[in-house]
């Protein structure tokens, strides 16, 4: 069986790649330098598959695979960039600048958001949906830090980097659907929260929701690199 | 791909105890019961609020933290549990509830009607309790009951071919008890 | 339990019931029981007695055509009554060995005569509640047959024979499922029975749940030998609490005569089943989201592959159909693969249960043979659409099907047949439409189903149905423009193809076939601000200064 084979060959956008059995399309094609747009995705913490920002097309399939947790098989060929996907990747991203209240002009992340950058990426010049306009609360009682879901896509980055790499599990998601919101324990204050203060929520957040307060007004980059040298570290014991 | 991560390694970890009961309440053994049936496992969750909600009608925040912390699941993580699943209540129910099923059968066949005159009625919109803590007025997601549509649940009790009448009338009964 | 054990059970049972001149059988189904089915059983009992008349009332599951409830067949004769009412139970009994009850009496030939009953059979026959009655009826004599005469391998291929397909919704080929399970590694495995009939308007499972407990059990035996497996889990809706309280005095039963547990039958096979209390949500229909609910978490979908049949509870080899699946196994064990694959159509074998409900005369559960036309099923067996009123559409497959109009009607039913339509088979439901009904408004229910039911991991599905029902609305209240229109279908596309799990990527589906069959009623409501069927109210338009 081929699957005994540890190296697969695939294509990926027409270039013959080699990969190792187990790797997903994500992992293979960045290796090659090959562009997969990503937002839940985060080197380090555990996939989810649930932005479909990186969908992308296996030839033979009707259905459009998530790169980010689909795995390489020999011969399988990738398309990651095509009308149809660029299409649905757009109105994605529409459908988020829709759902909440993302004003980059005022946003802390003004210029380090990955959803900011992601729509210019993608040639978003206007969003045809309407604005839903939620009120949504801003929680600032934390010493250090603010939660402003009016800026959050659900991403569950933080509750991923705090479960899987701190292992505090102060973050959870609560409600669903459109009502869905993150929150720290019984939906109580973060302040007041079992939180250990540690940030790395704050530096996973792909947006403005998560933001450090004595960063403001000044440029706000995140920087979410220590989580595989974590993970790394982790192996190594 | 993440492994267990206590810093302590196995052997030297404290035998873990689940709290105590919060209270006397002979209701607390029943759901004790529950997740002693179950060996304190994690998966337990939702059986064991099944049992809270059945035994006090509602989950309050005592409550959550109470089998969050019996069964060793993050606070955030029980809480999102709760509020994940339409059964589950945060509040406490009213004396009596009138469920208006708001199946497909049942809404072809008038229930949005019956809905809207509960609401006027009562003052309230559907999820709600009257502030005298009397009637509780809910919509169900279909109760199976169909070829009886629409179908109103009084105190549980399954109506078929209900009338905008009928459910004033009810309420009208519950209303000057 | 041996076979000769069950043998002399049934010869029991057979035994007693020969004792009796007469059987009343009563329906005491959610429907019929709403109806005082429970009071008119007493009053039989109590007039039985008072008659001095040898008879037997026994309490049955649904016996079919609820419209006409509360049911009453008196057997041997097959006499049905049907609108049954307590003070009536006098006049019953009189009748006995005479001639039957004008008044009550009820003609519904033309709705039983193209039913043909595999799942149903035991369905208004046997008191569900009693194992013995089961038995009696050649319950478990296929797991003792599975058992002892064949092996696990031939019991797949007997399934993989069949030709039966999932009757949840998917139609993935039963038999491929099993085999998949059974060659996965991993010593420990799981069986997995979907009894979250979500579907609004679909009550067959419910039904099969509490008026034939025993069958669901008997073909989740059969599976967990078949591929290996040791434990079982039903998923049970919370909002079938009689499902729930027969289904566990069931698995007591069964488990008190050694047919669940240890060495069943002789052998060195175990198996042991649990419920598990579904808490209101949709999705958990969806098998991963399922599985995640069972194991006490939120109930949100995961990508696939990994399937459960090679990953599912505790990341161990999980088999999951769902009860009218599972209901389906004993009869193809006991009289072969074979004779179940000669009924129904080319790719659809043999038959599958409906709830017909909505605007039509006979609602209720019917069981019918793959391929029989959607004509048979409304006009004939269901009688039509009464009051005077026209069809208009009949939907199948609930919010993640579609409405399928007038003149495709002598399509025959299938799966493949109900998707090239642009709805599917889903879990059985059948809700028929008259021209009373506005589709747009119908396609907004559903989306605000999908909506409210979404569990809002994955944006296209959260956000994208939201976004579909503000437009919806919008063209319901007459606010809505052509650009919006066109918008929604583009949304429509994202959402079917970019969705984590089935609820989003089907989610579109009664909104693109009400598009496709029923477009003038939105251009209706959008160029003209008018609503066909009189059912949405207009917003008065705005005047333009």
């Amino acid at each position: 069986m081929s699957d005994a084979v540890e190296v697969k060959t695939l294509i990926i956008d027409g270039e013959e790649v080699s990969a190792l059995r187990g790797q997903t399309i994500l992992e293979v094609a960045r290796e090659n330098g090959i562009d997969i747009p990503t937002l839940c995705h985060l080197d380090g913490l555990s996939d989810v598959g649930a932005c479909r920002m990186c969908l992308v097309e296996i030839k033979g399939s009707n259905k459009l695979l998530p790169a980010c947790v689909a795995t390489v098989f020999e011969g399988m060929e990738v398309t990651t960039k095509s009308e149809r996907l660029q299409k649905h990747r757009r109105t994605i991203l529409e459908m988020l600048f829709a759902e909440r209240n993302h004003i980059c002009s005022v946003c802390v992340s003004n210029g380090n958001c990955e959803l900011q950058s992601l729509g210019q990426e993608q040639g978003l010049t206007h969003i045809r949906l309407p604005y839903r306009n939620p009120e949504l609360p801003v929680d600032a009682s934390h010493e250090r830090y603010t939660v402003d879901h009016n800026r959050c896509i659900l991403c569950t980055r933080c509750v991923r980097a705090c479960a899987e790499i701190e292992g505090a599990h102060v973050w959870d998601v609560m409600g669903r659907g459109i009502n869905s919101i993150v929150i720290t324990d019984l939906h109580e204050e973060w302040g007041s929260s079992t939180c250990t203060k540690c940030g790395k929520c704050v530096q996973v957040c792909p947006t403005g929701a998560l933001y450090d307060k004595s960063k403001i007004g000044v440029d706000h980059p995140k920087n979410p690199d220590f989580l595989p040298y974590l993970n790394l570290m982790r192996e190594a014991q | 791909m993440f492994r267990a991560m206590s810093p302590i390694q196995e052997g030297i970890v404290p035998a873990f105890t689940p709290p105590p009961l919060p209270s006397d309440d002979k209701r607390w053994k029943i759901v004790n019961g529950t997740m002693r049936k179950n060996g304190f496992a994690r998966h337990a969750l939702i059986e064991t609020l099944h049992t809270v909600q059945s035994s006090f009608g509602y989950l309050d925040d005592d409550a959550i933290r109470f089998v969050a912390r019996s069964l060793r699941v993050p606070l955030s993580q029980a809480y999102g549990v709760v509020t994940f699943y339409h059964y589950f209540s945060l509040k406490p129910p009213g004396k009596h509830t009138v469920t208006v099923c708001a199946g497909t059968a049942c809404y072809i066949k008038g229930a949005d009607a019956l809905i809207a005159a509960a609401e006027k009625r009562l003052g309230i919109a559907q999820g709600q309790t009257t502030k005298d803590g009397n009637i509780s007025l809910m919509t169900a997601r279909c109760v199976g009951a169909c070829s009886r549509a629409p179908v109103v649940l009084c105190d549980g009790e399954v109506a078929g071919e209900a009338s905008v009448e009928q459910v004033l009338e009810q309420l009208e009964r519950w209303t000057v008890e | 339990m041996t076979v000769e054990e069950l043998e002399q059970i049934a010869e029991s049972v057979r035994l007693e019931n020969a004792k009796y001149d007469h059987e009343i059988h009563v329906c005491m189904d959610l429907a019929c029981a709403s109806q005082g089915a429970d009071k008119l059983r007493d009053e039989l009992v109590k007039a039985a007695e008072a008659a001095g008349k040898n008879v037997l009332v026994r309490r049955t599951g649904c016996m079919g055509p609820c419209s006409s409830g509360p049911l009453v067949r008196v057997d041997p004769e097959e006499t049905l009554y049907a609108h049954v009412k307590a003070k009536h139970a006098e006049a019953i009994v009189a009748s006995l060995g005479s001639l039957p009850v004008p008044e009550l009496q009820c003609d519904l030939s033309s709705h039983f005569d193209k039913q043909v009953r595999v799942v149903l059979e035991n369905a208004g026959h046997i008191d569900p509640e009693k194992i013995d009655e089961y038995i009696a009826c050649e319950g478990y004599k296929a797991l003792m047959t599975a058992l002892i005469e064949m092996t696990p391998a031939g019991v797949i291929h007997r399934i993989t024979e069949s030709r039966l397909r999932g009757r949840g919704g998917g139609g993935y080929p039963t038999g491929l499922k099993w085999s998949t399970v059974a060659k996965a590694s991993g010593d420990q495995k799981y069986i997995v029975c979907n009894g979250d009939e979500g579907d609004p308007g679909a009550f067959m499972d419910r039904s099969v749940m509490e008026g034939d407990p025993h069958r669901v059990i008997e073909g989740m035996a059969i599976a967990a030998y078949g591929v290996g497996a040791n434990k079982g889990f039903i998923y049970v809706r919370a909002e079938y609490p009689v499902a729930v309280a027969r289904l566990t005095m069931a698995i007591r039963e069964a488990r008190r005569r050694g047919l669940l547990g240890s060495n069943i039958g002789g052998t060195t096979f175990n198996f042991d089943v649990e419920i598990r209390l579904g808490a209101g949500a949709f999705v958990c229909g969806e098998e991963t989201a399922l599985l995640a609910s069972i194991e006490g978490r939120r109930g949100t979908p995961k990508p696939r592959p990994p399937y459960p049949a090679v990953s599912g509870l505790w990341g161990k080899p999980t088999l999951i159909n769902n009860v009218e699946t599972y209901a389906n196994i004993a009869p193809i064990i006991r009289n072969g693969g074979k004779w179940f694959a000669d009924m129904g159509s080319e790719r659809s074998k043999g038959t599958k249960v409906f709830a017909l409900t909505g605007k039509i005369t006979n609602t209720g559960l019917v069981e019918v043979p793959m391929g029989i036309k959607l004509r048979e099923i409304i006009e004939e067996i269901g009688g039509g659409v009464p009051d005077g009123h026209t069809f208009k559409a009949v939907q199948t497959g609930g919010p993640s099907g579609g409405c399928i109009p007038a003149e495709m009607l002598d399509v025959g039913v299938s799966y493949d047949a109900l998707m090239a339509m642009g709805s599917i088979m889903g879990s059985g439901g059948m809700i028929v439409m008259d021209d009373t009904s506005c589709m747009v408004n119908v396609a907004r229910f559903f989306i605000e189903f999908c909506m409210t039911e979404s569990c809002g991991k994955c944006i296209p599905c959260r956000a994208g149905t939201a976004q579909m029902y503000t437009l919806l609305s919008k063209i319901c209240d007459g606010t809505a423009s052509m650009d919006d229109l066109e918008l929604l279908e583009d949304l429509c596309s994202t959402v079917k193809e970019a969705s984590l799990c089935g609820l989003g990527q089907t989610a579109p589906n009664p909104v693109l076939s009400t598009l496709k069959y029923f477009r003038n009623e939105y251009i209706e409501h959008i160029a003209h601000k008018r609503c066909p069927a009189g059912v949405c109210t207009m917003k008065p338009q705005e005047v333009l200064a």
